[in-house]
């Protein structure tokens, strides 16, 4: 089956520093995967570059069976159109560490806002789905509230919701749960797990919380320099490592 | 010397007709220094390199050269092309070019102050261009500058009088033409300052009742 987002020989460079030099990646539909590795070691870059936050320097990021960037190998990035950006980044959802929520607008209005404003549907439609996802998420009793009167869970919460909203198929998680006290990641690991039985939906979850991966990984990828050293399940990986820098990196996170 | 209430009494309703005048140009030059601000502010931040240097060199000329000399400009040199405007258009047109630079850095400012995560999370949603600005960006961006916009409508108020170099009969051209007609200073020139004063003050709770009308409710006091 073709794979649900694939990197083929992907370079990405910020000035000199080389964040992925040559990197093959791949994740099938529906797959759920983890990616831990230490700071630096690009794995908010591999996220942010299919969510078209950015570009690529060399090879080609597939999703869908789509290339997102047309680039030839030594070549410039071809132009790519808005149009195309637009068709693909409606596959692709992203939540965020820090949430980005609108603050000016309430849970209901976050999540309302781009099925309304960006898909065109009516009013009523879009709020009626708002209300359906909130409730989802256990914010039932927070539709009118804004988000600084809302916990980070819950912020969180409404994060995930409104990224759902647009029904992508693939979903990026970038330290979605590195911002909250301890006592808040149950709830949205919670909220994450559902999401996880989705069959269709892909997952692509960035975290320094083993727990977390462990609850939703179908796959665990440790990442370092921007290779993947070592995958596999999270019972392997985690608990298992046969990598000797998965097992520095292992202890190191364990005692923090 | 003295002070003569009945000389006040007479001219007061010349003085508050030219007030009248005072109040529309200010209006109407208000008016286009927002819109000029917003052509200036999206030019300082188009993708051509071109466009954000024609536009900054705009705002910087315009901030740079008196008012007096801009209305000159368009007075006396606009007519040698052909453009031939009647005072008042010449008078706020000056107003609204050079208070719009003014009202460009504002907006700029209020840009500013939005976080790239809320750019991000518009591109995350699929938000066109247009779309995140007017829905997520604009509404963010602009209740701060409330203030700073309404104190460019006030020195706007205040440079009115400028507009008499052109002969528009606002305020102070009205009271200085009655003070050479009557050799008689003292009583057009205070009540003008008392009229300019009055205005300022009543736009003030104007601005405030507009700064907290814009203001999310999560963020009122
Ligand atoms: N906008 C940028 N400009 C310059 N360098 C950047 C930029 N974004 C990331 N980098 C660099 O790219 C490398 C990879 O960064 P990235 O944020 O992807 O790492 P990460 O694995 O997510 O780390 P962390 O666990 O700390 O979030 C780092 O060396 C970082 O300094
Ligand atoms: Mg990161």
């Amino acid at each position: 089956m073709m794979p649900m987002v694939r990197f083929e020989n992907v370079t990405k460079r910020f000035g000199a520093t080389v964040v992925l030099d040559a990197f093959d990646f791949e994740a099938a539909r529906g797959e759920k995967v983890v990616l831990i590795g230490p700071s630096g070691s690009g794995k908010s870059t591999l996220l942010r570059m299919l969510m078209t936050l950015e570009r690529i320097d060399a090879g080609m990021v597939m999703i869908d069976g789509e290339a997102l960037w047309y680039v030839r190998d030594g070549a410039d990035v071809e132009p790519v159109t808005q149009a195309h950006l637009h068709h693909m980044r409606a596959k692709v959802g992203m939540v965020f560490q820090h949430f980005n929520l609108f603050p000016h607008m309430t849970a209901l209005q976050n999540v309302a806002n781009a099925p309304r404003h960006v898909l065109g549907k009516p009013k009523a439609e879009a709020e009626a789905l708002a209300e359906m996802l909130l409730r989802k998420v256990g914010l039932g009793d927070k539709l009118s509230s804004y988000p600084a009167r809302l916990s980070g869970g819950q912020q969180q919460r409404v994060a995930i919701a409104r990224a759902m909203a647009m029904e992508p198929k693939v979903m990026l998680f970038d330290e979605v749960t590195s911002a909250l006290d301890p006592e808040l990641v149950g709830e949205v690991l919670d909220v994450m797990r559902a999401l996880s039985v989705e069959r269709d939906l892909t997952m692509l979850i960035v975290t320094h919380q083993m727990g977390v991966a462990r609850a939703l990984a179908d796959r665990v990828c440790f990442f370092e320099k921007g290779a993947i050293v070592e995958q596999g399940p999270p019972e392997q990986v985690i608990d298992d490592p046969v990598h000797a820098r998965t097992q520095s990196f292992l202890r190191a996170v364990r005692l923090t | 010397m003295e002070f003569s209430f009945d000389l006040l009494w007479e001219i007061l309703p010349q003085l508050l007709r030219a007030t009248v005048v005072t109040i529309e140009a200010t209006l109407a030059g208000f008016a286009i220094s927002l819109i000029v601000g917003l052509v200036m502010v999206s030019g300082m931040r188009a993708r051509q390199r071109w466009l954000r240097f024609l536009s900054r060199f705009a705002m910087e000329f315009l901030r740079a050269t008196p008012l007096l000399v801009q209305v000159y400009f368009l007075f006396f040199v606009l007519p040698g092309f052909g453009i031939t405007l009647s005072p008042f258009l010449t008078g706020v047109t000056a107003l609204g070019l050079h208070y719009g630079a003014y009202a460009a850095e504002a907006y700029r400012a209020g840009l500013e102050s939005v976080p790239r995560g809320q750019w991000e999370a518009a591109v995350s949603l699929n938000y066109s261009r247009l779309a995140a600005y007017r829905h997520i960006v604009l509404p963010q961006a602009l209740p701060p500058i409330v203030p700073s916009l309404g104190n460019i409508a006030i020195s706007m108020l205040k440079d009115t009088p400028i507009l008499a170099a052109v002969t528009v009969t606002e305020l102070m051209f009205v009271a200085n033409e009655i003070g050479s007609e009557r050799f008689q200073y003292t009583e057009p020139v205070t009540a003008a300052a008392l009229i300019y004063l009055v205005l300022s003050l009543a736009a003030a709770p104007l601005i405030n009742f507009i700064d907290r009308r814009l203001r999310p409710e999560e963020t009122r006091a």
